[in-house]
Protein backbone atom coordinates (compact mmCIF):
# COMPACT_ATOMS: atom_id res chain seq x y z
CA UNK A 1 0.00 0.00 0.00
CA UNK A 2 1.42 3.35 -1.02
CA UNK A 3 0.23 6.10 1.27
CA UNK A 4 -0.03 9.85 0.81
CA UNK A 5 2.40 12.05 2.69
CA UNK A 6 -0.44 13.28 4.91
CA UNK A 7 -1.34 9.75 6.00
CA UNK A 8 2.31 9.02 6.76
CA UNK A 9 2.60 12.28 8.70
CA UNK A 10 -0.45 11.49 10.87
CA UNK A 11 0.77 7.92 11.34
CA UNK A 12 4.26 9.00 12.39
CA UNK A 13 3.13 12.04 14.40
CA UNK A 14 -0.39 11.26 15.51
CA UNK A 15 -2.21 14.24 17.04
CA UNK A 16 -4.09 13.94 20.29
CA UNK A 17 -3.46 10.31 21.21
CA UNK A 18 -4.89 9.51 24.61
CA UNK A 19 -7.99 9.17 26.71
CA UNK A 20 -10.34 11.53 28.53
CA UNK A 21 -12.43 10.58 31.56
CA UNK A 22 -15.34 8.78 29.92
CA UNK A 23 -17.48 9.27 33.04
CA UNK A 24 -17.07 13.05 33.06
CA UNK A 25 -20.31 14.88 32.31
CA UNK A 26 -18.70 17.12 29.68
CA UNK A 27 -16.96 14.27 27.83
CA UNK A 28 -18.50 12.39 24.93
CA UNK A 29 -17.08 9.03 23.86
CA UNK A 30 -17.52 7.12 20.61
CA UNK A 31 -16.19 3.59 20.11
CA UNK A 32 -16.79 2.10 16.67
CA UNK A 33 -15.55 -0.88 14.66
CA UNK A 34 -14.69 -4.39 15.81
CA UNK A 35 -11.42 -6.26 16.42
CA UNK A 36 -12.33 -9.06 13.99
CA UNK A 37 -12.86 -6.45 11.25
CA UNK A 38 -9.36 -5.12 11.81
CA UNK A 39 -10.27 -1.66 13.07
CA UNK A 40 -11.57 -0.13 16.29
CA UNK A 41 -11.62 3.62 16.93
CA UNK A 42 -12.19 5.35 20.23
CA UNK A 43 -12.77 9.07 19.88
CA UNK A 44 -13.53 11.44 22.75
CA UNK A 45 -14.49 15.10 22.95
CA UNK A 46 -14.48 17.45 25.93
CA UNK A 47 -17.00 20.28 25.69
CA UNK A 48 -17.03 23.57 27.58
CA UNK A 49 -19.67 26.26 26.92
CA UNK A 50 -20.67 24.64 23.66
CA UNK A 51 -17.13 24.48 22.33
CA UNK A 52 -14.97 21.37 21.95
CA UNK A 53 -11.91 22.27 23.99
CA UNK A 54 -10.16 18.92 23.72
CA UNK A 55 -10.35 15.77 21.63
CA UNK A 56 -8.47 12.49 22.01
CA UNK A 57 -8.33 9.22 20.11
CA UNK A 58 -7.00 5.71 20.28
CA UNK A 59 -7.17 3.48 17.22
CA UNK A 60 -6.54 -0.18 16.42
CA UNK A 61 -6.26 -0.36 12.66
CA UNK A 62 -4.21 0.30 9.59
CA UNK A 63 -2.31 3.51 8.88
CA UNK A 64 -5.33 5.08 7.18
CA UNK A 65 -7.54 4.39 10.19
CA UNK A 66 -4.99 5.95 12.53
CA UNK A 67 -4.61 8.97 10.23
CA UNK A 68 -8.40 9.40 9.85
CA UNK A 69 -8.98 9.50 13.58
CA UNK A 70 -5.95 11.71 14.20
CA UNK A 71 -7.21 14.19 11.61
CA UNK A 72 -10.72 14.05 13.07
CA UNK A 73 -9.47 15.11 16.52
CA UNK A 74 -7.49 17.94 14.92
CA UNK A 75 -10.59 19.21 13.15
CA UNK A 76 -12.82 18.81 16.21
CA UNK A 77 -10.73 20.86 18.60
CA UNK A 78 -11.98 24.44 18.85
CA UNK A 79 -15.14 23.66 16.91
CA UNK A 80 -18.62 24.42 18.27
CA UNK A 81 -20.34 21.22 19.32
CA UNK A 82 -23.28 22.15 17.09
CA UNK A 83 -20.96 22.25 14.06
CA UNK A 84 -19.04 19.08 14.87
CA UNK A 85 -21.53 16.88 13.04
CA UNK A 86 -20.79 18.62 9.76
CA UNK A 87 -17.44 16.80 9.38
CA UNK A 88 -18.01 14.30 6.58
CA UNK A 89 -16.12 11.16 5.75
CA UNK A 90 -15.59 12.48 2.25
CA UNK A 91 -13.77 15.52 3.66
CA UNK A 92 -11.44 13.22 5.63
CA UNK A 93 -10.88 10.95 2.64
CA UNK A 94 -10.11 13.90 0.41
CA UNK A 95 -7.77 15.60 2.87
CA UNK A 96 -5.77 12.36 3.35
CA UNK A 97 -6.03 11.30 -0.31
CA UNK A 98 -7.23 7.85 0.79
CA UNK A 99 -7.29 5.17 -1.92
CA UNK A 100 -10.72 3.60 -2.62
CA UNK A 101 -10.04 0.48 -0.52
CA UNK A 102 -9.39 2.71 2.51
CA UNK A 103 -12.51 4.87 2.30
CA UNK A 104 -14.10 2.77 5.06
CA UNK A 105 -11.49 4.20 7.46
CA UNK A 106 -12.89 7.68 6.95
CA UNK A 107 -16.44 6.35 7.31
CA UNK A 108 -15.44 4.85 10.63
CA UNK A 109 -14.01 8.20 11.76
CA UNK A 110 -17.27 9.97 10.88
CA UNK A 111 -19.21 7.32 12.82
CA UNK A 112 -16.92 7.82 15.81
CA UNK A 113 -17.50 11.59 15.73
CA UNK A 114 -21.28 11.13 15.57
CA UNK A 115 -21.25 8.64 18.41
CA UNK A 116 -19.10 10.90 20.60
CA UNK A 117 -21.47 13.84 19.99
CA UNK A 118 -24.51 11.67 20.72
CA UNK A 119 -22.91 10.39 23.93
CA UNK A 120 -22.18 13.94 25.07
CA UNK A 121 -25.70 15.10 24.23
CA UNK A 122 -27.34 12.22 26.03
CA UNK A 123 -25.40 13.13 29.16
CA UNK A 124 -26.70 16.69 28.91
CA UNK A 125 -30.31 15.55 28.47
CA UNK A 126 -30.27 13.48 31.65
CA UNK A 127 -30.01 15.14 35.02
CA UNK A 128 -26.66 14.50 36.57
CA UNK A 129 -26.73 11.43 38.76
CA UNK A 130 -27.04 12.16 42.43
CA UNK A 131 -23.78 11.67 44.20
CA UNK A 132 -23.53 8.29 45.85
CA UNK A 133 -25.52 8.29 49.06
CA UNK A 134 -24.24 10.79 51.56
CA UNK A 135 -25.92 8.88 54.29
CA UNK A 136 -23.96 5.74 53.78
CA UNK A 137 -22.63 4.62 57.06
CA UNK A 138 -18.99 5.19 57.55
CA UNK A 139 -17.12 1.97 57.80
CA UNK B 1 11.78 7.88 2.85
CA UNK B 2 14.70 5.77 1.62
CA UNK B 3 17.09 6.68 4.39
CA UNK B 4 16.26 3.46 6.22
CA UNK B 5 18.22 0.26 6.16
CA UNK B 6 16.78 -2.53 4.01
CA UNK B 7 16.43 -5.94 5.65
CA UNK B 8 14.80 -8.78 3.73
CA UNK B 9 12.79 -11.13 5.97
CA UNK B 10 10.24 -12.47 3.50
CA UNK B 11 11.95 -15.64 2.29
CA UNK B 12 8.72 -17.62 1.96
CA UNK B 13 7.67 -15.17 -0.74
CA UNK B 14 10.92 -15.42 -2.64
CA UNK B 15 14.67 -15.58 -2.10
CA UNK B 16 17.63 -13.73 -3.50
CA UNK B 17 19.30 -15.40 -6.47
CA UNK B 18 22.59 -16.80 -5.21
CA UNK B 19 25.38 -15.12 -7.22
CA UNK B 20 26.94 -18.55 -7.80
CA UNK B 21 23.69 -19.62 -9.45
CA UNK B 22 23.78 -16.60 -11.72
CA UNK B 23 27.36 -17.45 -12.73
CA UNK B 24 26.21 -20.91 -13.80
CA UNK B 25 23.26 -19.50 -15.73
CA UNK B 26 25.11 -16.71 -17.49
CA UNK B 27 26.48 -18.66 -20.48
CA UNK B 28 22.96 -19.86 -21.25
CA UNK B 29 21.67 -16.30 -21.19
CA UNK B 30 24.37 -15.22 -23.62
CA UNK B 31 26.39 -17.41 -26.00
CA UNK B 32 24.84 -20.83 -25.35
CA UNK B 33 21.35 -19.84 -26.37
CA UNK B 34 20.33 -23.01 -28.17
CA UNK B 35 16.95 -24.65 -27.91
CA UNK B 36 17.27 -27.90 -25.97
CA UNK B 37 14.90 -29.53 -28.45
CA UNK B 38 17.13 -28.74 -31.45
CA UNK B 39 18.70 -32.07 -32.30
CA UNK B 40 20.52 -30.95 -35.44
CA UNK B 41 23.35 -28.71 -34.24
CA UNK B 42 25.81 -27.86 -31.49
CA UNK B 43 23.69 -25.09 -30.01
CA UNK B 44 20.90 -27.53 -29.30
CA UNK B 45 23.21 -30.28 -28.02
CA UNK B 46 24.93 -27.94 -25.58
CA UNK B 47 21.56 -26.81 -24.20
CA UNK B 48 20.23 -30.34 -23.99
CA UNK B 49 23.32 -31.55 -22.15
CA UNK B 50 23.00 -28.75 -19.59
CA UNK B 51 19.30 -29.48 -19.08
CA UNK B 52 20.02 -33.19 -18.65
CA UNK B 53 22.64 -32.44 -16.02
CA UNK B 54 20.21 -30.25 -14.08
CA UNK B 55 17.47 -32.84 -14.47
CA UNK B 56 19.67 -35.59 -12.99
CA UNK B 57 20.78 -33.32 -10.14
CA UNK B 58 17.24 -32.30 -9.23
CA UNK B 59 15.96 -35.88 -9.52
CA UNK B 60 18.77 -37.16 -7.30
CA UNK B 61 17.79 -34.56 -4.69
CA UNK B 62 14.41 -36.27 -4.49
CA UNK B 63 15.66 -39.83 -4.68
CA UNK B 64 14.11 -40.02 -8.17
CA UNK B 65 15.21 -40.64 -11.78
CA UNK B 66 15.80 -37.88 -14.33
CA UNK B 67 12.99 -39.15 -16.53
CA UNK B 68 10.55 -38.53 -13.69
CA UNK B 69 11.12 -34.77 -13.75
CA UNK B 70 8.86 -32.47 -15.79
CA UNK B 71 10.07 -28.89 -15.98
CA UNK B 72 7.46 -26.16 -15.65
CA UNK B 73 7.27 -22.40 -15.20
CA UNK B 74 6.97 -22.69 -11.41
CA UNK B 75 5.14 -24.42 -8.59
CA UNK B 76 1.77 -22.93 -9.50
CA UNK B 77 1.93 -24.65 -12.88
CA UNK B 78 3.27 -27.85 -11.29
CA UNK B 79 0.36 -27.94 -8.84
CA UNK B 80 -2.16 -27.30 -11.60
CA UNK B 81 -0.65 -29.99 -13.82
CA UNK B 82 -0.54 -32.53 -10.98
CA UNK B 83 -4.10 -31.97 -9.81
CA UNK B 84 -5.94 -31.29 -13.06
CA UNK B 85 -3.77 -33.79 -14.93
CA UNK B 86 -4.28 -36.68 -12.50
CA UNK B 87 -7.96 -35.98 -11.86
CA UNK B 88 -8.78 -35.93 -15.58
CA UNK B 89 -6.58 -38.91 -16.43
CA UNK B 90 -8.09 -41.13 -13.74
CA UNK B 91 -11.69 -39.98 -13.71
CA UNK B 92 -12.67 -43.47 -14.81
CA UNK B 93 -11.73 -44.63 -11.31
CA UNK B 94 -13.72 -41.92 -9.60
CA UNK B 95 -14.11 -38.23 -9.03
CA UNK B 96 -13.13 -37.81 -5.40
CA UNK B 97 -10.10 -35.84 -4.17
CA UNK B 98 -8.76 -35.03 -0.69
CA UNK B 99 -6.90 -31.95 0.47
CA UNK B 100 -6.81 -29.41 3.31
CA UNK B 101 -7.92 -25.78 3.66
CA UNK B 102 -4.40 -24.57 4.53
CA UNK B 103 -2.95 -25.43 1.12
CA UNK B 104 -1.59 -22.75 -1.18
CA UNK B 105 -4.10 -21.16 -3.54
CA UNK B 106 -2.30 -22.89 -6.42
CA UNK B 107 -3.67 -26.16 -5.00
CA UNK B 108 -7.01 -24.90 -3.67
CA UNK B 109 -8.07 -23.12 -6.85
CA UNK B 110 -7.54 -26.01 -9.29
CA UNK B 111 -9.41 -28.24 -6.82
CA UNK B 112 -12.29 -25.74 -6.73
CA UNK B 113 -12.23 -25.68 -10.51
CA UNK B 114 -12.66 -29.46 -10.54
CA UNK B 115 -15.42 -29.17 -7.95
CA UNK B 116 -17.31 -26.90 -10.32
CA UNK B 117 -16.86 -29.53 -13.03
CA UNK B 118 -18.40 -32.30 -10.95
CA UNK B 119 -15.59 -33.65 -8.78
CA UNK B 120 -16.09 -34.00 -5.04
CA UNK B 121 -13.42 -32.62 -2.69
CA UNK B 122 -12.99 -33.60 0.96
CA UNK B 123 -11.28 -30.84 2.93
CA UNK B 124 -9.61 -32.33 5.99
CA UNK B 125 -9.73 -30.42 9.27
CA UNK B 126 -6.59 -28.83 10.65
CA UNK B 127 -5.90 -28.30 14.33
CA UNK B 128 -4.74 -25.11 16.03
CA UNK B 129 -1.17 -25.83 14.86
CA UNK B 130 -2.23 -26.39 11.26
CA UNK B 131 -1.74 -30.17 11.38
CA UNK B 132 -4.08 -32.75 9.94
CA UNK B 133 -5.39 -35.86 11.70
CA UNK B 134 -4.06 -38.99 9.99
CA UNK B 135 -7.04 -41.04 11.16
CA UNK B 136 -9.36 -38.58 9.52
CA UNK B 137 -7.32 -38.92 6.32
CA UNK B 138 -7.59 -42.73 6.49
CA UNK B 139 -11.33 -42.63 6.88
CA UNK B 140 -11.77 -39.98 4.18
CA UNK B 141 -10.27 -42.27 1.50
CA UNK B 142 -12.99 -44.02 -0.53
CA UNK B 143 -13.00 -46.47 -3.44
CA UNK B 144 -13.51 -43.56 -5.85
CA UNK B 145 -10.71 -41.40 -4.39
CA UNK B 146 -8.11 -40.61 -7.03
CA UNK B 147 -5.69 -38.21 -5.38
CA UNK B 148 -4.64 -36.80 -2.02
CA UNK B 149 -2.89 -33.42 -2.21
CA UNK B 150 -1.24 -32.22 0.99
CA UNK B 151 1.68 -29.80 1.16
CA UNK B 152 4.97 -30.49 2.87
CA UNK B 153 5.74 -27.13 4.54
CA UNK B 154 3.15 -24.41 4.90
CA UNK B 155 4.12 -21.07 3.36
CA UNK B 156 2.35 -18.94 5.96
CA UNK B 157 2.77 -20.71 9.27
CA UNK B 158 5.65 -23.08 8.48
CA UNK B 159 3.90 -26.19 9.80
CA UNK B 160 5.24 -29.43 8.28
CA UNK B 161 2.82 -32.19 7.39
CA UNK B 162 4.08 -35.74 8.11
CA UNK B 163 4.41 -36.62 4.43
CA UNK B 164 6.06 -39.98 5.02
CA UNK B 165 3.05 -41.15 7.04
CA UNK B 166 0.63 -39.60 4.56
CA UNK B 167 2.46 -41.30 1.69
CA UNK B 168 2.29 -44.69 3.42
CA UNK B 169 -1.44 -44.32 4.02
CA UNK B 170 -2.08 -43.37 0.39
CA UNK B 171 0.09 -46.16 -0.97
CA UNK B 172 -1.68 -48.77 1.15
CA UNK B 173 -5.05 -47.48 -0.01
CA UNK B 174 -3.96 -47.35 -3.67
CA UNK B 175 -4.51 -43.61 -3.94
CA UNK B 176 -2.10 -41.18 -5.60
CA UNK B 177 -0.29 -38.72 -3.31
CA UNK B 178 0.75 -35.27 -4.49
CA UNK B 179 2.73 -32.92 -2.25
CA UNK B 180 3.55 -29.27 -2.80
CA UNK B 181 7.14 -29.08 -1.58
CA UNK B 182 7.74 -25.50 -2.69
CA UNK B 183 8.86 -24.40 0.77
CA UNK B 184 10.90 -27.49 1.61
CA UNK B 185 12.77 -28.73 -1.47
CA UNK B 186 16.48 -28.31 -0.83
CA UNK B 187 15.83 -27.64 2.85
CA UNK B 188 14.01 -30.57 4.44
CA UNK B 189 14.83 -34.23 3.81
CA UNK B 190 12.71 -35.57 0.95
CA UNK B 191 12.85 -39.00 -0.65
CA UNK B 192 10.02 -39.93 -2.98
CA UNK B 193 10.66 -43.66 -2.57
CA UNK B 194 10.84 -43.77 1.21
CA UNK B 195 7.93 -41.35 1.50
CA UNK B 196 5.75 -42.96 -1.20
CA UNK B 197 5.27 -39.69 -3.05
CA UNK B 198 3.75 -39.98 -6.53
CA UNK B 199 3.71 -36.31 -7.56
CA UNK B 200 5.75 -33.44 -6.11
CA UNK B 201 5.89 -29.74 -6.95
CA UNK B 202 8.90 -27.49 -6.42
CA UNK B 203 10.06 -24.06 -7.48
CA UNK B 204 13.44 -22.49 -8.22
CA UNK B 205 13.05 -19.07 -6.66
CA UNK B 206 12.24 -20.27 -3.13
CA UNK B 207 15.70 -21.84 -2.89
CA UNK B 208 17.99 -19.08 -4.21
CA UNK B 209 17.40 -20.04 -7.83
CA UNK B 210 15.75 -18.02 -10.58
CA UNK B 211 12.05 -17.18 -10.92
CA UNK B 212 10.05 -18.70 -13.75
CA UNK B 213 11.21 -22.30 -13.35
CA UNK B 214 9.73 -25.18 -11.41
CA UNK B 215 9.37 -28.91 -11.61
CA UNK B 216 6.84 -31.63 -11.17
CA UNK B 217 8.08 -35.04 -10.14
CA UNK B 218 5.90 -37.69 -11.80
CA UNK B 219 6.44 -41.28 -10.64
CA UNK B 220 7.21 -43.71 -13.46
CA UNK B 221 7.26 -47.05 -11.61
CA UNK B 222 5.09 -48.65 -8.92
CA UNK B 223 2.78 -47.13 -9.92
CA UNK B 224 3.40 -45.42 -13.25
CA UNK B 225 1.55 -42.12 -13.02
CA UNK B 226 0.07 -40.63 -16.16
CA UNK B 227 -1.25 -37.12 -16.53
CA UNK B 228 -3.63 -35.45 -18.93
CA UNK B 229 -1.65 -32.41 -20.14
CA UNK B 230 -3.01 -28.94 -19.48
CA UNK B 231 -1.18 -27.33 -22.37
CA UNK B 232 -0.52 -28.69 -25.82
CA UNK B 233 2.10 -28.12 -28.46
CA UNK B 234 5.47 -29.61 -29.35
CA UNK B 235 5.21 -32.60 -27.05
CA UNK B 236 8.11 -31.61 -24.81
CA UNK B 237 8.66 -33.30 -21.46
CA UNK B 238 7.25 -36.61 -22.74
CA UNK B 239 4.06 -34.87 -23.82
CA UNK B 240 3.15 -33.76 -20.33
CA UNK B 241 4.29 -30.17 -20.72
CA UNK B 242 4.71 -28.77 -24.20
CA UNK B 243 6.76 -25.62 -24.58
CA UNK B 244 10.40 -24.71 -25.18
CA UNK B 245 12.45 -25.43 -22.10
CA UNK B 246 13.68 -22.50 -20.03
CA UNK B 247 17.32 -23.56 -20.35
CA UNK B 248 18.98 -20.85 -18.21
CA UNK B 249 16.26 -21.23 -15.57
CA UNK B 250 16.62 -25.02 -15.45
CA UNK B 251 20.42 -24.79 -15.26
CA UNK B 252 20.08 -22.29 -12.40
CA UNK B 253 17.52 -24.45 -10.63
CA UNK B 254 19.91 -27.42 -10.71
CA UNK B 255 22.82 -25.34 -9.45
CA UNK B 256 20.63 -23.86 -6.70
CA UNK B 257 19.82 -27.34 -5.44
CA UNK B 258 23.50 -28.36 -5.48
CA UNK B 259 24.29 -25.37 -3.28
CA UNK B 260 21.41 -26.14 -0.91
CA UNK B 261 22.54 -29.73 -0.49
CA UNK B 262 26.24 -28.86 -0.05
CA UNK B 263 25.76 -28.12 3.62
CA UNK B 264 22.06 -28.47 4.14
CA UNK B 265 22.07 -29.51 7.79
CA UNK B 266 24.48 -26.78 8.80
CA UNK B 267 22.59 -24.09 6.93
CA UNK B 268 19.24 -25.24 8.30
CA UNK B 269 20.62 -25.12 11.83
CA UNK B 270 22.04 -21.65 11.32
CA UNK B 271 18.75 -20.30 9.95
CA UNK B 272 16.71 -21.95 12.71
CA UNK B 273 18.99 -20.36 15.30
CA UNK B 274 18.40 -16.93 13.76
CA UNK B 275 14.65 -17.53 13.69
CA UNK B 276 14.72 -18.69 17.31
CA UNK B 277 16.73 -15.63 18.31
CA UNK B 278 14.10 -13.36 16.78
CA UNK B 279 11.25 -15.29 18.37
CA UNK B 280 12.92 -15.32 21.77
CA UNK B 281 13.41 -11.56 21.73
CA UNK B 282 9.87 -10.79 20.63
CA UNK B 283 8.36 -13.18 23.17
CA UNK B 284 10.49 -12.00 26.07
CA UNK B 285 10.26 -8.25 25.45
CA UNK B 286 6.58 -7.95 24.50
CA UNK B 287 3.39 -9.10 26.18
CA UNK B 288 0.33 -10.52 24.42
CA UNK B 289 2.15 -12.24 21.55
CA UNK B 290 1.16 -15.59 20.04
CA UNK B 291 3.29 -17.72 17.75
CA UNK B 292 1.16 -19.37 15.05
CA UNK B 293 1.85 -22.81 13.63
CA UNK B 294 3.40 -25.98 14.98
CA UNK B 295 6.31 -25.26 17.30
CA UNK B 296 8.01 -28.59 16.78
CA UNK B 297 7.35 -29.61 13.18
CA UNK B 298 8.00 -26.45 11.23
CA UNK B 299 10.17 -24.80 8.62
CA UNK B 300 13.50 -23.68 10.02
CA UNK B 301 13.12 -20.27 8.39
CA UNK B 302 9.57 -19.35 9.38
CA UNK B 303 8.14 -17.30 12.23
CA UNK B 304 4.47 -16.36 12.14
CA UNK B 305 3.50 -14.32 15.14
CA UNK B 306 0.47 -12.29 16.22
CA UNK B 307 0.96 -9.08 18.18
CA UNK B 308 -2.43 -8.76 19.84
CA UNK B 309 -4.21 -5.37 19.85
CA UNK B 310 -2.33 -3.91 16.91
CA UNK B 311 -3.16 -4.32 13.25
CA UNK B 312 -0.57 -5.95 11.00
CA UNK B 313 -0.47 -3.40 8.25
CA UNK B 314 0.04 -0.53 10.67
CA UNK B 315 2.98 -2.45 12.14
CA UNK B 316 4.50 -2.97 8.70
CA UNK B 317 4.14 0.78 8.11
CA UNK B 318 6.05 1.35 11.34
CA UNK B 319 9.09 -0.68 10.28
CA UNK B 320 9.94 0.79 6.88
CA UNK B 321 12.74 -1.03 5.13
CA UNK B 322 12.09 -4.31 6.92
CA UNK B 323 10.47 -6.63 4.40
CA UNK B 324 7.90 -8.91 6.03
CA UNK B 325 4.35 -9.91 5.19
CA UNK B 326 1.11 -9.94 7.14
CA UNK B 327 -1.96 -12.12 7.46
CA UNK B 328 -3.92 -8.93 7.83
CA UNK B 329 -6.62 -8.28 5.28
CA UNK B 330 -5.32 -4.78 4.81
CA UNK B 331 -2.23 -5.95 2.94
CA UNK B 332 -4.24 -7.98 0.47
CA UNK B 333 -6.83 -7.08 -2.11
CA UNK B 334 -9.41 -9.48 -0.69
CA UNK B 335 -10.24 -7.62 2.55
CA UNK B 336 -10.30 -11.02 4.26
CA UNK B 337 -7.66 -11.95 6.83
CA UNK B 338 -5.48 -15.01 6.24
CA UNK B 339 -7.57 -18.06 5.30
CA UNK B 340 -4.80 -20.29 6.67
CA UNK B 341 -4.98 -18.79 10.17
CA UNK B 342 -8.77 -18.84 9.98
CA UNK B 343 -8.79 -22.56 9.11
CA UNK B 344 -6.63 -23.17 12.21
CA UNK B 345 -9.20 -21.43 14.37
CA UNK B 346 -7.08 -18.35 15.02
CA UNK B 347 -9.57 -15.53 15.58
CA UNK B 348 -9.89 -12.85 12.94
CA UNK B 349 -8.62 -10.29 15.45
CA UNK B 350 -5.32 -12.17 15.87
CA UNK B 351 -5.16 -12.89 12.14
CA UNK B 352 -5.29 -9.15 11.51
CA UNK B 353 -2.40 -8.82 13.97
CA UNK B 354 -0.15 -11.47 12.43
CA UNK B 355 3.24 -10.95 10.81
CA UNK B 356 5.31 -13.52 8.92
CA UNK B 357 9.08 -13.33 9.20
CA UNK B 358 11.25 -15.49 6.95
CA UNK B 359 15.00 -15.79 7.35
CA UNK B 360 17.25 -16.95 4.53
CA UNK B 361 20.78 -18.01 3.64
CA UNK B 362 21.78 -14.36 3.46
CA UNK B 363 20.25 -13.22 6.77
CA UNK B 364 22.77 -12.09 9.40
CA UNK B 365 22.53 -12.00 13.18
CA UNK B 366 22.98 -8.25 13.04
CA UNK B 367 19.94 -7.96 10.77
CA UNK B 368 17.87 -10.07 13.17
CA UNK B 369 18.84 -7.88 16.12
CA UNK B 370 18.09 -4.72 14.16
CA UNK B 371 14.69 -6.06 13.05
CA UNK B 372 13.83 -7.17 16.58
CA UNK B 373 14.66 -3.70 17.97
CA UNK B 374 12.57 -1.98 15.35
CA UNK B 375 9.59 -4.33 15.65
CA UNK B 376 9.55 -4.12 19.44
CA UNK B 377 9.65 -0.30 19.34
CA UNK B 378 6.87 -0.14 16.72
CA UNK B 379 4.64 -2.57 18.62
CA UNK B 380 5.03 -0.57 21.82
CA UNK B 381 4.29 2.70 20.07
CA UNK B 382 1.18 1.33 18.34
CA UNK B 383 -0.09 -0.21 21.54
CA UNK B 384 0.13 3.19 23.19
CA UNK B 385 -2.49 4.30 20.71
CA UNK B 386 -4.55 1.09 20.72
CA UNK B 387 -7.91 1.23 22.49
CA UNK B 388 -7.85 -2.58 22.69
CA UNK B 389 -4.52 -2.68 24.51
CA UNK B 390 -5.86 -0.10 26.97
CA UNK B 391 -8.93 -2.25 27.57
CA UNK B 392 -6.84 -5.40 27.94
CA UNK B 393 -4.67 -3.73 30.57
CA UNK B 394 -7.84 -2.62 32.38
CA UNK B 395 -8.85 -6.27 32.49
CA UNK B 396 -11.79 -5.95 30.11
CA UNK B 397 -12.64 -9.16 28.27
CA UNK B 398 -12.76 -8.02 24.65
CA UNK B 399 -15.02 -10.93 23.76
CA UNK B 400 -17.68 -9.60 26.11
CA UNK B 401 -17.83 -6.20 24.40
CA UNK B 402 -20.68 -5.45 22.02
CA UNK B 403 -18.74 -4.20 19.00
CA UNK B 404 -20.34 -2.14 16.30
CA UNK B 405 -18.65 -3.75 13.33
CA UNK B 406 -19.29 -2.83 9.73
Amino acid sequence: MVYSEKVIDHYENPRNVGSLDKDAENVGTGVVGAPECGDVMKLQIQVEDGVITDAKFKTFGCGSAIASSSLATEWLKGRKIDDAGTIKNSDIAEELALPPVKIHCSVLAEDAIRQAIADFQSKQAQPAEAPASEEAPAS
Amino acid sequence: MVDHRLVYLDSQATTKLDPRVLDTMMPFLTEDYGNAASRSHDFGWVAEKAVDHARETLAAGLGAKGREIVFTSGATESNNLAILGAARMYQGKGKHLISAPTEHKAVIDPLKRLESEGWEITWLDVDAQGRIDLDQLRSAIRPDTVLVSLMHGNNEIGTLHPIAEIGAICREAGVLFHTDATQTFGKEEINVEAMHIDLLSASGHKMYGPKGVGLLYVRRRNPRVRLEPIQFGGGHERGMRSGTLNVPGIVGFGRALELCLENRAEEQARMAALRDRLQQRLESELDFVQVNGDQEHRLAVNLNISFAYIEGESLIMGIPGIAVSSGSACTSASLEPSYVLRAMGVGDDLAHSSIRFGVSRFTTEDEIDYAADRVIAAVRRLREMSPLYEMALEGIDLNSVQWQGH
